[in-house]
């Protein structure tokens, strides 16, 4: 079947089987392998990409029934060689450790900053549930996406922890 | 070191732009031309003997090239292991099936599809085995794993100290005499220590292409351990170890279940040489947690002896450990890890008895801690029974008992094993004396008040980390199975390009540890040429020097240290070179702003572009004097380290549904001289998270019949970013002796530290209701369960 959608600001075509997955025509006809496969039960997260501006776990969708959409994975998101805030953020906050959980993760701070741009440490953790880390133990994705969210809103991000780490003599 | 040093400091990774760009190479985004892929054809019975294998159906089906079972690859295994006790694992089921999932046939098809349709068509006829799977069972023989082994029971380790029979005899007679004494307190409780899942997020994945030129094999793996794999797949093919080439690319994760050989990584090497192909196959979450190793299952009593006032007199630990069906590279050895450990950081007779329990379950291995998360945890939880008993605080009774600072150095613990350096005391009252543990118990006090359920938990934790000294190999540890007589050595080469740019080869292989960012922090500490200019290079066996891998958190103290003396050959050379530049003496150079200059006169300076040509311009050199400025160092230490630490934490428990919530969440861990205090932070951090998965919610379930029950994400659950606190981190800071970096190890702390720390509180929270022991996981449903059973006692 022929499928047309954007794909990072590109228009794309292309013949797919209807059985494939969107997650399988990003990686295997696209090459952006940037979206993972943890999982194949959308239980995971790793394969999180806007759908027309929302979150969705692209394990969960026909490539055929992205026909017509605009989708937004981690490749797309930086512009201009600028990082996207979210991006920024998971850098300078050790946001991430292995970074095979990364790109999902990243998509779903991306999709939860869009619908709550000042977010409570518990709102952020909800907002990011459905995304496993092995890693991290969350700890600092949620410092990561607090620095984006301010960024994002302007403000000045808060310090890093590790600036008051106390070590006892 | 320099007096700008860098190391101490925190550094953003160097690995991170790709990884959050999604440009990162992970093993199943390698695409090689003509790729086939694999399906493998696997048992759905525990144990059963094979009566026929039909295959002709599957061979003629659309896209396949073949189907391989075991009459086509006997000749090749059976797989390696550390410790060859039990039974090996075929390449493919021989004769008979072990265990739910063992791989039978392998079918290659020109794509995945075809091969997983095709493997519906391979008929197999089994005929079914009693199969066993409950531990005591198996201990007792009754049904064997293996008709061929004479008990199912592969192995005991025995310790009080390891390895003196007449040391283990005394300290079995004072323990059995202090418990014969009227004025002491004996308490005992049987725990289980559950079977889990690694469950990296990456599935492992393997691609291989056989090159009949060049004679090469070029394997790329989602691997810990590169060069084992290399000198595995020589060793199996009869080729020199030289003649494999593995890449570890980025790996999605580890925790010991990437610290394996695995069959499908030695078959798809065969296929590739068989069809002429590349050939690649990346499991699926349920083969992941079917058929990648397992970790932890045991079951053992611990028992302690003390005095009313708490003074421990004795300590015992009896337990089964599963082995499961086959054992592959550490699987036996696991538990010794644990004996390593068996007594913490406590100065009291300790007696253990491990028994290595085989079982028709997947293999059991390395997983985050192996061993010393379940050893420290019966340690900790009996410690905990035994100070509620006596009426005690827990931390007061800890104290009373540890290994006193200044019996370092040259303390050897009860079960036998040299510690590095450690000051138990001084850790704990850091965590004790702050303002937040006051705080904890303060919430706690409060909500109890409220008349909620709230309870406070502490444990501390002593590892052993950083393998190791080059000796372990007379204990029988080292690649030899692998066909790489090699120790368990780090490895680093330093190299000053002719730009002056760095690239540092190490032997590691990570999976998220950010060994490029704190490599480049070690080596721009010693040549003061900035961290952006240094490339770290791991995971690559045609590029890096024999190196052991990254597991046992042993990489910065063992290929970090050789990494530095590399960096010192380097710098010596340098100073050689700058010398002869500038007519100085040698040992007047020194370095600094991106150059070298004549101690006392700054102004007489060469940079480090200047050196580099001279070295590669060596007709400039003095006679004598070789070209090139690199180095390499292989570092063997004197003795493993001994990171330690403590953990608190406050829990409330919904007296209606049994849910657990930890509300705070706290440690003070010292693991030695530090390199980058963020990247020390977050490997704390994970490794809270899964101790706490372990605690709350991860169990590996079988049935009796050797189901595994949860396969998937939707049945094994790992925390999510709502069932975590934030964590509330401080360090303690006692250098390790056996390395010139100080440092101890950090991967797997967090995990040590934090099961037994979440079960103390929730004990806590529900002592007021008589509950002494709640096995873990805490899902609700148990500690529900043992709400109404306490109440129903009343």
């Amino acid at each position: 079947m022929q499928v047309s959608m954007t794909v990072n600001r590109r228009a794309v075509t292309a013949d797919v089987e209807p059985r494939m997955l969107l997650v399988h025509f990003l990686r295997e006809e696209l090459g952006l392998t940037g979206t993972h496969i943890g999982c194949e039960t959308s239980y995971c997260g790793a394969c999180t990409v806007l759908v027309d501006g929302r979150t969705t776990k692209s394990c969960t969708m026909l490539a055929v029934q992205a026909d017509g959409a605009e989708i937004l994975t981690v490749e797309g998101l930086a512009q201009d060689g600028q990082l996207h805030p979210v991006q920024e953020g998971f850098w300078e906050r050790h946001g991430l450790q292995c970074g095979y959980c990364t790109p999902g993760m990243i998509m779903s701070a991306v999709g939860l900053l869009q619908e709550n741009a000042n977010p409570t440490e518990d709102e952020i953790r909800h907002g990011i549930e459905g995304n496993l880390c092995r890693c991290t133990g969350y700890h600092n994705i949620v410092r990561a996406i607090e620095y984006a969210a301010a960024k994002m809103r302007g403000e000045e991000p808060p310090p890093p922890e590790w600036e008051h780490e106390e070590v006892i003599a | 070191m320099s007096t700008t040093s860098v190391l101490g400091g925190v550094v953003r990774r160097k690995e991170d732009p790709a990884l959050i760009r999604g440009t990162g190479l992970y093993t199943d985004d390698v695409k090689k031309a003509a790729t086939v892929h694999v399906a493998f054809v696997r048992s759905p019975l525990a144990h059963a003997r094979i009566t026929r294998i039909d295959t002709e159906a599957a061979r003629n089906a659309p896209g396949v090239l073949a189907v391989y079972t075991i009459d086509d690859v006997r000749h090749l295994g059976p797989l390696p292991a550390q410790v060859p006790v039990g039974k090996l694992r075929p390449l493919l089921a021989d004769g008979v099936v072990n265990h739910v999932g063992e791989a039978v046939a392998m079918v290659v098809a020109e794509t995945r599809a075809q091969a997983v349709d095709a493997a519906d068509l391979v008929e197999v006829d089994y005929d079914p085995l009693p199969a066993v799977v409950d531990l005591k069972q198996a201990a007792s023989d009754q049904i064997k794993v293996h008709e061929d082994l004479e008990s199912n029971v592969i192995l005991t380790w025995e310790a009080g100290p390891w390895g003196n029979e007449e040391g283990i005899a005394e300290t079995k007679a004072k323990i059995a005499e202090a418990k014969g004494r009227g004025d002491t307190v004996t308490v005992s409780l049987e725990m289980r220590n559950q079977r889990l899942l690694p469950t990296a997020i990456e599935p492992r994945s393997v691609v291989a292409e056989w090159n009949p030129g060049y004679e090469r094999f070029d394997v790329v793996s989602a691997t810990q351990i590169p060069h084992a794999l290399a000198g595995a797949i020589a060793k199996t093919f009869g080729l020199a170890s030289n003649a494999v080439h593995v890449l570890a690319p980025e790996v999605g994760g580890g925790f010991g279940c990437k610290l394996n050989i695995y069959a499908d990584e030695i078959l798809v090497c065969f296929a590739a040489r068989e069809l002429g192909r590349p050939v690649k196959y990346t499991e699926t979450r349920r083969e992941s947690a079917n058929n990648t190793i397992q970790g932890r299952g045991w079951i053992g009593t611990a028992t302690l002896v003390g005095t009313q006032d708490g003074e421990i007199l004795g300590y015992e630990l009896e337990a089964l450990c599963d082995m499961g069906a086959y054992s592959q590279n550490f699987t036996a050895a696991i538990p010794f890890l644990g004996v390593f450990v068996g007594s913490g950081q406590y100065r009291f007779p300790t007696y253990m008895k491990l028994d290595c329990v085989a079982t028709h379950t997947q293999t059991t291995d390395a997983y985050r801690g192996a061993g010393r998360p379940e050893a420290i945890y019966y340690l900790e939880r009996i410690i905990d029974a035994y100070a509620r008993k006596i009426g005690k605080d827990p931390a007061e009774v800890r104290m009373k008992n540890f290994i006193p600072a200044e019996d370092f150095p040259g303390v050897v613990s009860p079960v036998g094993f040299a510690m590095d350096t450690g000051d138990y005391a001084k850790n704990l009252r850091a965590l004790i004396e702050s303002d937040a543990y006051r705080q904890l118990v303060a919430e706690r006090d409060r909500l109890r008040s409220e008349g909620r359920l709230a309870g406070v938990g502490i444990a501390t934790y002593v590892e052993v980390c950083g393998f190791g000294p080059s000796g372990l190999a007379d204990l029988g540890f080292s690649w030899s199975a692998y066909g790489l007589p090699s120790s368990f050595n780090g490895s680093g080469l330093v190299r000053v390009n002719p730009d002056s740019s760095v690239t540092v080869i190490i032997g590691t292989g990570p999976s998220g540890q950010g060994h490029q960012t704190t490599w480049a922090q070690i080596v721009s500490d010693q040549l003061g040429i900035p961290i952006d200019r240094i490339r770290v290079i791991h995971g690559d066996t045609a590029e890096s020097p024999m190196g052991i891998g990254t597991f046992g958190s042993r990489s910065a103290a063992v290929d970090g240290s050789a990494t530095y003396l590399a960096a010192q050959k380097v710098r010596a050379k340098a100073a050689r070179l700058a010398a002869h530049l500038l007519e100085a003496a040698e040992e007047d150079i020194e370095f600094g702003d991106g150059g070298a200059y004549v101690a006392g006169s700054p102004d007489k300076r060469v940079t480090w572009e200047e050196i580099a040509t001279v070295a590669y311009q060596p007709h400039r050199l003095p006679e004598g004097v070789e070209g090139g400025l690199e180095a390499h160092a292989i570092f063997s230490p004197a003795n493993a380290t001994w990171p330690f630490g403590s953990h608190a934490c406050l829990v409330e428990v919904d007296e209606e549904t049994g849910d657990v919530r930890i509300l705070r969440y706290l440690t003070v861990d010292d693991c030695g001289n530090v390199i980058n205090p963020m990247i020390v932070a977050g490997q704390i951090h994970g490794g809270i998270a899964q101790g706490v998965g372990q605690a709350m919610f991860e169990e590996a379930v079988y049935d009796a019949e050797g189901n595994l029950l949860t396969p998937s994400l939707l049945d094994y659950i790992l925390p999510t970013a709502v069932d975590l606190p934030s964590f509330e981190l401080k360090r303690t800071v006692t250098p390790s002796d056996v390395n010139p970096l100080g440092v101890k190890g950090i991967g797997e702390a967090g995990t040590i530290g934090s099961a037994q720390t979440v079960v103390n509180a929730v004990v806590d929270a529900l002592s007021p209701l008589g509950v002494e022991h709640v096995d873990m996981p805490l899902r609700p449903k148990r500690v529900w369960q043992a709400i109404q059973d306490a109440k129903g006692g009343n």
